[in-house]
């Protein structure tokens, strides 16, 4: 029986919680018995044998959970088998994600993450604390959301010679340029549309400064390029100068702008001319990525960078990965 | 066409004339010159990169060289690498013809399309420039410059998709 802890219950952890439910059969087909025993947000909690269920309405109702043990207590004290992180990103300290997943490494327990954070601070350290201990840590849903890259490079594009990886890894971002080029708008005016529609934050300048595609490529960049790179290595340009007479004279050229985050010699983030017939030409929220390798040629995928249940797949797509019992070569 | 043409002058005061008055007389038009490699004690090696009409260029270097001048070296300059850029901000107010001349100036490359938009007076404005290069060694040297120009200038530069692996 893997018995299973999800600290945070906001938008990804009950994304979780109801994909553990709904693929139930699914999962335990590949995995084996599973059971939650342990669910936390930042002020309270459920533990025991958790019927996800109840939790979740309780959540829903009255915005929190029916105990009282605190995130830090279930994750240094429970005994659970991996841990489900889905605490908020913070870039400069990591926390409060970086604590649980360095606590849980150290016991030996495997560790899914959604949280950029602790990796974009400390990925070399965590990585060695968690080969240390002999147990993994899967952190598919930093990137891209439900668009698989992290587990494609490491396994099926393995031994490819991996050269450069460039991507769109922003669907905020993604959804205003695209926007502009179509309409040819003011920036100001997508934005704010934008905002109301819950396509950004209240506070967009995480996406529109490019911070949030920066945060990603530090995770693409050390942990498929091997490149022990820090969130100050990477060059960041946003999007906020673009007009739309910007996207009338680039597409007369047969060109449109998409906010670009590249790591091959240099890291950088910055809005870049795309061919319009280019498969990185993506229009809307959508993620997208290419991959240069020395003997795959180039390869592409395309997927949803964001959302409570996109997110989870990749969470889930981890949980399987780590604990698979099927030979996947018949 | 565009040559670089290498002369040896004696050091002394008045022997570049000897040069650039030809290229002069012939209607060519000078980029650059590049004045400071001392090969013995009494001579200098100029490199000069000069525009000129191809009819002309034969008879012009006949003409110098039969001034005395010696003639290290002569090669055409062809520019075969290019790569489009897009600059958005106050291009025409932070003067346009500096820009450009900064580029043309270094003598391997060179502003040789220029596509602007301009939407409102005091608003940004937006143009799509080509340049050419010898190589691309050179035309990644040329970048560098734009990039440098367009940060003092404070024009936002939009840089296409390198397609190499």
């Amino acid at each position: 029986m893997i018995k299973i802890a999800i600290i945070g219950f906001g938008t990804v952890g009950q994304g979780v919680a109801e994909l553990l439910l709904r693929k139930k059969n699914e999962i335990e087909e590949r995995i084996g018995k599973f059971k939650v025993i342990a669910v936390a947000d930042s002020k309270s909690s459920v533990v025991g044998d958790v019927d996800l269920e109840k939790a979740l309405s309780e959540k829903k109702k009255r915005g929190r959970l029916s105990g009282n043990k605190t995130a830090m207590e279930i994750v240094e004290d429970f005994e659970y088998d991996v841990l489900f992180e889905c605490t908020p990103t913070n870039v400069e300290s990591g926390e409060p994600g970086l604590t649980h997943i360095k606590t849980a490494l150290k016991r030996g327990k495997n560790v899914i993450t959604s949280n950029k954070g602790p990796l974009v601070v400390a990925y070399n350290e965590l990585c060695k604390l968690a080969e240390k201990n002999s147990c993994k840590l899967g952190f598919e849903a930093t990137v891209g959301g439900a668009m698989p890259l992290i587990k494609l490079v490491k396994n099926d594009l393995a031994g490819s010679g991996i050269l450069r990886i460039r991507g769109i890894l922003n669907g905020t971002c993604n959804y205003i340029l695209s926007r502009m080029e179509v309409e040819r708008m003011p920036y100001e005016q997508i934005l704010s549309e934008a905002i109301e529609l819950g396509i950004a934050e209240a506070d967009p300048s995480y996406d529109v400064k490019g911070i949030d595609a920066a945060a990603k490529l530090v995770i693409i960049a050390n942990a498929l390029l091997e490149k022990n790179v820090r969130f100050e290595d990477v060059h960041i340009e946003g999007i906020e100068d673009l007009t739309p007479e910007a996207f009338e004279v680039a597409v007369k050229r047969g060109y449109t702008i998409r906010l670009i985050a590249e790591v091959g010699e240099t890291l950088r983030v910055s809005p870049r001319l795309v061919p319009l017939n280019h498969p990185l030409n993506i229009y809307g929220t959508l993620n997208a990525a290419e991959i240069i390798t020395e003997t795959a040629g180039r390869v592409f995928v395309i997927g949803r960078g964001a959302g409570k249940l996109e997110t989870a797949s990749a969470m889930i797509s981890d949980l399987i990965d780590i604990y698979d019992r099927r030979d996947l070569r018949c | 066409m565009k040559i670089n043409l290498v002369v040896e002058l004696e050091d002394k005061p008045g022997q570049l004339l000897k040069v650039l008055t030809p290229i002069a007389k012939y209607g060519g038009n000078i980029i650059g010159i590049i004045h400071n490699r001392k090969v013995q004690q009494k001579s200098v090696l100029v490199d000069v990169v000069f525009e000129i009409a191809e009819d002309r260029a034969d008879k012009l270097l006949e003409e110098i060289k039969s001034s005395g001048i010696t003639i290290r070296n002569v090669n055409e300059i062809k520019l075969s690498e290019k790569i489009s850029v897009l600059l958005v901000g106050h291009i025409i107010h932070t003067d346009i013809s500096d820009t450009i001349n900064r580029i043309d100036s270094t003598g391997f490359a060179e502003v040789t399309e220029m596509d602007i938009s301009m939407p409102e007076l005091n608003k940004p404005s937006t143009a799509l420039i080509t340049i050419s290069a010898v190589n691309k060694e050179k035309l990644e040297e040329a970048l560098k410059i734009l990039r440098k120009i367009c940060e003092e200038k404070k024009i936002k530069v939009v840089e296409p998709l390198n397609e190499e692996a």
